[in-house]
C-alpha cells in the first residue's frame, strides 16, 4: 500500500515528494514488521517515523486508545517533535491526537490522558517503564500498534536503554501486536541495533537507510600561535575562533566538559570587542536560563552558543551554519553527531572547526577528520544484562500486579538485552528484590514480595509501589548543589551574606573543597565563595580575572578505540605528518631523531634518568581511564620488583610512572623483563584487590545500589539528598564486601566498573595487543614525545590512595615548620 | 594498639584507639561511642533492605579492640542500640558475641537518645552518666563549668584536612583541656564535620586525632577545613 491521497497532497503542495526510505519504512510497517531506519540528521527521520501511525490512524479513525507511542531521550525532544508533528497535522487536516508525556507532565494531565488516551504519545523511556508498572496500562496499551524509538543509538549504549529493553518486554506483553520502528543516526554496527529491537530469537529487524548527507567541511584550525604541550584549555586559539565567529551567521562551540565550557565562554567574553551575543549552555546551568539561551537561538538573536552535549541531540534551534569543537572530539561518531548540528538540511556540507588544546591533540582531531571524511563510526555495543537494571524491572511488575516468576522469566529473558540471564542469575534477582539476598535471611517477615498459594508473587504494600514511583530510573548524578548569587552587605558593622537568584548547580564534592573567600569560575563569571546556608552555594560576584581554584577535571569521554588506531597509524608514518601543522610536524620529526617512533602495532617504551628520579614512559593511546589502571597496576608490579615507585600520572595517550631505582639498568640486566611487566595476568588478582579498595568502586557500588532500590534517594512527601540519606553507601558497600562477597549488588558494581570507570575490558584487549611488540628505547634524558604528559606531574593526582601516607605527611610539614621556628 | 598519642583532661591521660575507642590507663577502661546496632536493620518495615552485617562488623571492631587492650571496665556513651526494637531484631549469634564480651568486662550503658532504656540482658549496668575520675562520661555534651571535665558522644565528630591537592576526610577524637568528644564506633554510623554549627561553642582551642587506615594522626584546629 501507499501513502493516502490526501498525504501525497500535502507533500506536492510543498514541492516536495515522499523520500525512498520515508516509503520502504512505511512497507515494513505495513506488513507488520519491525524496522531499523539508519539515516543522518535532516534526513526526514522522524517524519519517516510518523508516516506509518499517521496513515494508519486516518484510516482507523480517533480515539481507539493509545495508537503510537514515541519514545525520545531527551524531555525537551519530545516537546519539540510534538509541535513539530502538529504542523503536518493540522494542514493535513488529520483526525490525530498528539500529547506528551514527561516527567515535567502535571497529575490533571496524566489523568485526562489516561481517560481519553492521544493516538500518539509522545514520551521518555522511564515513563514507558512507568506505563509498565501501572495496573491499569492493559488497559491503555490495548490498541497500541506502534512503538517508534528515536535516536535509538544514543539509548541502547547505557542503563537507560536496558531499563527501556525490559520496560518495552511489558508493553509487548500487554500489545502483542505492536511493531517497533528504531531511529537511529549511523553506526558502525546497525546488527546489534536490528537485533535489540526484535524479542530473542526472532529475525533481526530489515534496515532501512536514508540517503546520506553532503560532506561536512571540516577543518582543523591552523593556529598561528603555538599549539601548547599540554592542558586542555585551548585559551591560545581564542583570538582566532573569536575571527570564525565574526564570519559566521551562527555559531556553536562544542567542549567536552563543563569546566572547558566555562573557561572558553570567559576567555571569548574577554575577547569580545565588538560585543557579539555570545551565550552559554550546559547540563549545571539553571533551566530557565537554558531555555531563555534555546529561544534566543531560534529566534536568531545570538551569534555563537558555547556548550557541552547539552545540545549534542535534538532538532533545530536556529541557523547554526558554524560548529567549532574545541579540544579533541575524542570519537569519531560524537564528532560527527556534533557537526551535524549546523545546516540542518541535507544537501548542503556543515561546516566545522576543530581546535586542539595541546599537541597530542592536534593528531587526534586529524585522526577525526579522516574518520569524519569516509564518515567512520565508533564501534558502540549496546548494553546488556545489567542486574541492578533488572531488580528495578522486577519491582516494576510487583508494582502493576501479582505474577509468576515462570513468566516474568520468559517475558525478560525474550529482550534482546537479557537473552543471556540464566534462571539462577533471575531468581537471585528476585530474592535480592523480596528480602535483599542475603544469607543471613534477617528480612522475611519483611519481605517486599510475598508468595501467594498459586505460586505468584505479590507487593507487599502499595506503599512499595509509591516508593518506587518515587526512585525509578537509571540516571544517577552527582550530589549537586544548588549556587545562589549572595549579596554581602553591613548591617550594625557586621558582614551579612544575602541568598539571591539561582545561578544554577554545582557537584557537591567540588563545593566541599571550597574555603571562604576563594573564587571559581561558575555560570561564565568568577564567583567569590561566601559559605553555605540551607538552600546550597551562596557565592558573590568577583572583579578577579582568573580564579583561584580550577575546576580541572579529566575529559568525560575516553578517546575512542577507533580513533586510537587511527592516531596510532599516523603517528607511525611520517609520510602523514605531512598534513599536519609545521610544530607539531616538528615535534615528531625530533622524536624520531631523538628517540624513535614506534610503528603502528609496536607499543614505545622510554626509560630515562632525570634529577634524582628514573622515568618509564608509555604510550598505548587508550584513554586515561585504561591508563590509569595500568599505572595502578604498573606501580604495584614495580614495588614488588624492588624498583621503588614513587607515583605515576595518566594522560589520554602516555602513561609515566617515576621511581627510585634504575629502570634502564634493571632490564638491560636482565632484572627485569618489559614482557614480563606488561604481561595479561595483572588483570588477574592485583586488579581484584586493586579495585575492591578502589575509591572507583564505591561510586560505582552507589549508583547500583541505587538502580536497584537498595537505598531510596526520595521518599513520600520529602525531597531527601543523599547526604540526608539513610546511610552513607560507602559504609555499606564495606561491610557488604566482608561479609557478602558475592551479593548481586557487589558483583553488578564490579562488572559496571570494569567496563565503565576503570576500563578494565579495554585496557586488557590493549595487554593482548602489545604482547611480543614492546619496542623499548632506554635515554639519557627526556623524549620530545614525553613532555607533554611530564608537564601533567604535579598537575595531576599522586600515586595510590592511600590517605594515610598524606595525613602523615601532611603532620610532618607541621612539624618541619614547627622546628624552623624554635 | 596504637599508643602514640595521649590527650590529657584534668590530668587524666586518655588513648584514642584506630578503632575509635578510647582507653584509660589509669582505669583500665575502655570507652565506646554510638555503636548504633542493628541500624541497618532498622529501616526493614518501609522495605529498605541494607545488608544486616553492620552489628556484626561493629562487634568483631569491638571484640578486636577488647582483646587488644584487655580492659577491665567496658564503657558505652550511649546510643548503642539504634532504637527500642534493636534487641528484638538482633540475630541469635551476634546477641550471643554481644554477650561474651561484655562477660569478659564490667559493662557500663550510659544511655542515649536512640536508646534511652538499653536492652537489661546482655550484661553490665545501665546509667545515665558517670564520673571516671575528675572526668564525667555522659552521651550528650553540656555546658561545663571551669573546673569541670567530660568526655561525650553523640555528635559523631569527622575532620578533614588538605593535602597535597586532595581532601581527606576522617572520624575523628575532638579535645581542648576540658572536653573530649568520641567518633561513632558503628560501622554504619555516619559522621559530621567538626566545621559544623552542631559543634559551635564546645570548644576552645582545641585539636583532632584523626582515625587513618592504619594510623591516628593528630591535627591542631586551625588545620581542620
Amino acid at each position: 500500500m501507499s501513502l493516502p491521497q490526501r498525504f501525497l497532497d500535502w507533500f506536492s503542495a510543498r514541492g516536495w515528494a515522499p523520500r525512498a526510505h520515508q516509503l520502504r519504512v512505511l512497507d515494513h510497517a505495513q506488513a507488520r514488521d519491525s524496522v531499523l531506519l539508519i539515516s543522518p540528521t535532516g534526513g526526514g527521520k522522524t517524519l519517516a517515523g510518523f508516516l506509518p501511525s499517521l496513515a494508519e490512524i486516518t484510516e482507523r479513525g480517533t480515539g481507539h486508545g493509545i495508537h503510537t507511542l514515541y519514545i525520545s531521550p531527551l524531555k525537551a525532544l519530545a516537546v519539540d517533535i510534538a509541535r513539530n508533528l502538529e504542523a503536518p497535522v493540522s494542514e493535513m487536516g488529520l483526525p490525530v491526537t498528539v500529547e506528551t508525556r514527561t516527567g515535567d507532565t502535571p497529575h490533571s494531565k496524566r489523568l485526562r490522558q489516561r481517560q481519553r488516551p492521544p493516538d500518539i504519545l509522545i514520551t521518555t523511556p522511564e515513563q514507558v517503564s512507568l506505563l509498565a508498572a501501572d495496573p491499569h496500562a492493559a488497559h491503555l496499551l490495548k490498541g497500541l500498534r506502534t512503538v517508534i524509538l528515536d535516536e535509538l543509538h544514543s539509548m541502547v549504549t547505557s542503563k537507560r536503554g536496558v531499563l527501556l529493553s525490559l520496560a518495552l518486554t511489558r508493553v509487548q506483553a500487554l500489545a502483542p501486536e505492536a511493531i517497533r520502528i528504531g531511529l537511529s543516526a549511523t553506526v558502525a554496527d546497525p546488527d546489534a541495533l536490528r537485533a535489540w529491537l526484535v524479542p530473542t530469537g526472532a529475525e533481526p529487524a530489515p534496515l532501512v537507510m536514508g540517503q546520506p548527507g553532503a560532506r561536512p567541511n571540516i577543518h582543523i584550525l591552523s593556529s598561528v600561535e603555538r599549539v601548547p604541550w599540554s592542558g586542555h584549555s585551548s585559551i591560545y586559539a581564542i583570538p582566532e575562533v573569536y575571527e570564525e565567529i565574526k564570519k559566521a551567521k551562527m555559531t556553536l562551540i562544542f567542549v567536552n566538559t563543563r569546566s572547558q565550557a566555562e573557561a572558553v565562554f570567559q576567555a571569548l567574553w574577554e575577547a569580545n570587542d565588538d560585543n557579539l551575543p555570545i551565550a552559554l549552555h550546559h547540563g549545571s546551568l539553571d533551566v530557565g536560563q537554558r531555555r531563555k539561551v534555546e529561544a534566543a537561538m531560534g529566534e536568531g538573536k545570538l551569534r555563537a552558543v558555547v556548550c557541552t552535549s547539552t545540545l549534542e541531540l535534538g532538532i533545530d534551534w536556529g541557523d547554526v551554519d558554524l560548529v567549532v569543537h574545541v579540544g579533541a572530539p575524542k570519537g569519531s561518531s560524537r564528532l560527527l553527531q556534533r557537526i551535524g548540528r549546523s545546516n540542518h538540511k541535507l544537501d548542503l556540507p556543515s561546516e566545522a572547526l576543530l581546535v586542539p588544546s595541546n599537541r597530542f591533540e592536534v593528531l587526534e582531531c586529524q585522526a577525526a577528520l579522516q574518520a569524519a571524511e569516509v564518515n567512520a563510526q565508533d564501534t558502540e555495543y549496546p548494553m546488556v544484562l545489567k542486574m541492578d537494571v533488572l531488580a528495578q524491572h522486577i519491582l516494576c511488575r510487583a508494582c502493576a500486579g501479582p505474577f509468576h516468576p515462570d513468566d516474568l522469566f520468559g517475558e525478560v529473558s525474550s529482550a534482546w538485552t537479557y537473552r543471556k540471564l540464566t534462571r539462577a542469575e533471575f531468581d537471585k534477582a528476585v530474592d535480592y528484590v523480596a528480602t535483599g539476598g542475603y544469607a543471613l535471611r534477617a528480612y522475611e517477615r519483611y519481605a517486599k514480595l510475598k508468595l501467594q498459594a498459586d505460586g505468584t508473587l505479590r507487593l507487599a504494600h502499595p506503599r512499595l509501589a509509591m516508593a518506587y514511583r518515587l526512585n525509578m530510573g537509571t540516571i544517577v548524578e552527582d550530589e549537586m548543589l544548588k549556587v545562589r548569587l549572595a549579596h554581602v552587605k553591613r548591617r550594625l558593622g557586621k558582614r551579612v551574606v544575602v541568598g539571591g537568584r539561582v545561578l544554577g548547580e554545582v557537584e557537591e564534592w567540588f563545593v566541599s573543597q571550597l574555603t571562604i573567600g576563594q573564587t571559581f569560575v561558575f555560570a561564565g563569571e568568577v564567583l567569590r565563595f561566601e559559605g553555605l546556608d540551607e538552600f546550597g552555594a551562596l557565592a558573590s560576584r568577583s572583579n578577579d580575572r582568573e580564579a583561584m581554584v580550577p575546576s580541572y577535571q579529566g575529559g568525560k569521554f575516553p578517546l575512542s578505540t577507533y580513533l586510537a588506531e587511527r592516531v596510532r597509524q599516523m603517528l607511525a608514518d611520517p609520510k602523514a605528518w605531512n598534513g599536519l601543522p609545521p610544530q607539531v610536524k616538528a615535534w615528531l620529526s625530533l622524536q624520531r631523531f631523538r628517540s624513535v617512533v614506534p610503528k603502528a602495532g609496536e607499543m614505545l617504551v622510554e626509560t630515562f634518568p632525570r634529577a634524582d628520579k628514573h622515568y618509564m614512559v608509555c604510550y598505548p593511546f587508550e584513554g586515561r581511564l585504561a591508563h590509569q589502571t595500568l599505572g595502578m597496576l604498573l606501580t604495584r608490579r614495580l614495588e614488588r620488583a624492588g624498583m621503588q615507585p614513587l607515583g605515576f600520572v595518566a594522560s589520554e595517550y602516555a602513561l609515566v610512572i617515576w621511581m627510585v631505582r634504575d629502570l634502564s639498568l634493571a632490564i638491560s640486566s636482565g632484572r627485569i623483563a618489559l614482557g614480563r611487566l606488561f604481561d595479561e595476568d595483572m588483570m588477574g588478582d592485583d586488579l581484584e584487590v586493586w579495585m575492591a579498595e578502589s575509591a572507583l568502586m564505591k561510586r560505582t557500588f552507589r549508583n547500583a545500589a541505587i538502580i536497584a532500590g537498595l537505598i531510596e534517594r526520595r521518599q513520600p512527601g520529602k525531597e531527601k539528598t543523599a547526604r540526608q540519606m539513610t546511610v552513607n553507601t560507602d559504609l555499606i558497600y564495606d561491610v557488604l564486601r566482608t561479609h557478602e562477597p558475592d551479593h548481586l549488588l557487589l558483583r553488578a558494581a564490579w562488572d559496571d566498573a570494569a567496563e565503565g570507570l576503570i576500563d578494565a575490558y579495554r585496557l586488557g584487549a590493549m595487554l593482548r595487543r602489545i604482547k611480543g611488540q614492546i619496542l623499548h628505547k632506554p635515554l639519557d634524558t627526556v623524549s620530545p614525545l614525553s613532555v607533554p604528559i611530564l608537564l601533567d606531574i604535579g598537575r595531576e593526582s599522586v600515586y595510590g590512595e592511600g590517605h594515610d601516607a598524606l595525613l602523615a605527611e601532611a603532620a610532618n610539614a607541621l612539624i618541619d615548620e614547627a622546628m624552623r621556628l624554635v | 594498639m596504637s599508643r602514640s598519642h595521649r590527650i590529657t583532661l584534668s590530668g587524666l591521660d586518655f588513648i584514642p584507639d584506630l578503632s575509635g575507642a578510647l582507653y584509660v590507663p589509669e582505669y583500665a577502661a575502655l570507652l565506646v561511642a554510638d555503636l548504633h546496632l542493628e541500624k541497618g536493620t532498622s529501616l526493614a518495615r518501609r522495605g529498605v533492605h541494607l545488608p544486616p552485617y553492620d552489628t556484626r562488623e561493629s562487634l568483631l571492631q569491638l571484640k578486636a579492640a577488647v582483646e587488644a587492650t584487655r580492659p577491665l571496665r567496658l564503657i558505652f556513651l550511649g546510643d548503642s542500640f539504634h532504637d527500642g526494637e534493636a534487641r528484638e531484631r538482633i540475630d541469635a549469634s551476634d546477641l550471643a558475641m554481644l554477650r561474651a564480651i561484655t562477660a569478659a568486662a564490667d559493662t557500663i550503658w550510659i544511655t542515649g537518645n536512640h536508646d534511652p532504656a538499653p536492652p537489661e540482658d546482655v550484661g553490665g549496668i545501665i546509667l545515665e552518666e558517670m564520673a571516671l575520675g575528675p572526668v564525667t562520661l555522659r552521651h550528650q555534651p553540656r555546658m561545663l563549668r571551669a573546673d569541670e571535665a567530660e568526655i561525650a558522644g553523640h555528635l559523631h565528630p569527622a575532620a578533614a584536612i588538605h593535602a597535597r591537592g586532595h581532601r581527606i576526610r576522617c572520624r575523628c577524637f575532638i579535645a581542648d583541656h576540658q572536653r573530649l568528644i568520641m567518633p561513632a564506633f558503628g560501622s554504619y554510623t555516619g559522621a559530621l564535620s567538626v566545621r559544623s554549627e552542631a559543634f559551635a561553642g564546645l570548644f576552645g582551642d582545641f585539636h583532632v586525632w584523626m582515625i587513618g587506615d592504619k594510623a591516628v594522626h593528630r591535627f591542631p584546629g586551625s588545620q581542620v577545613r
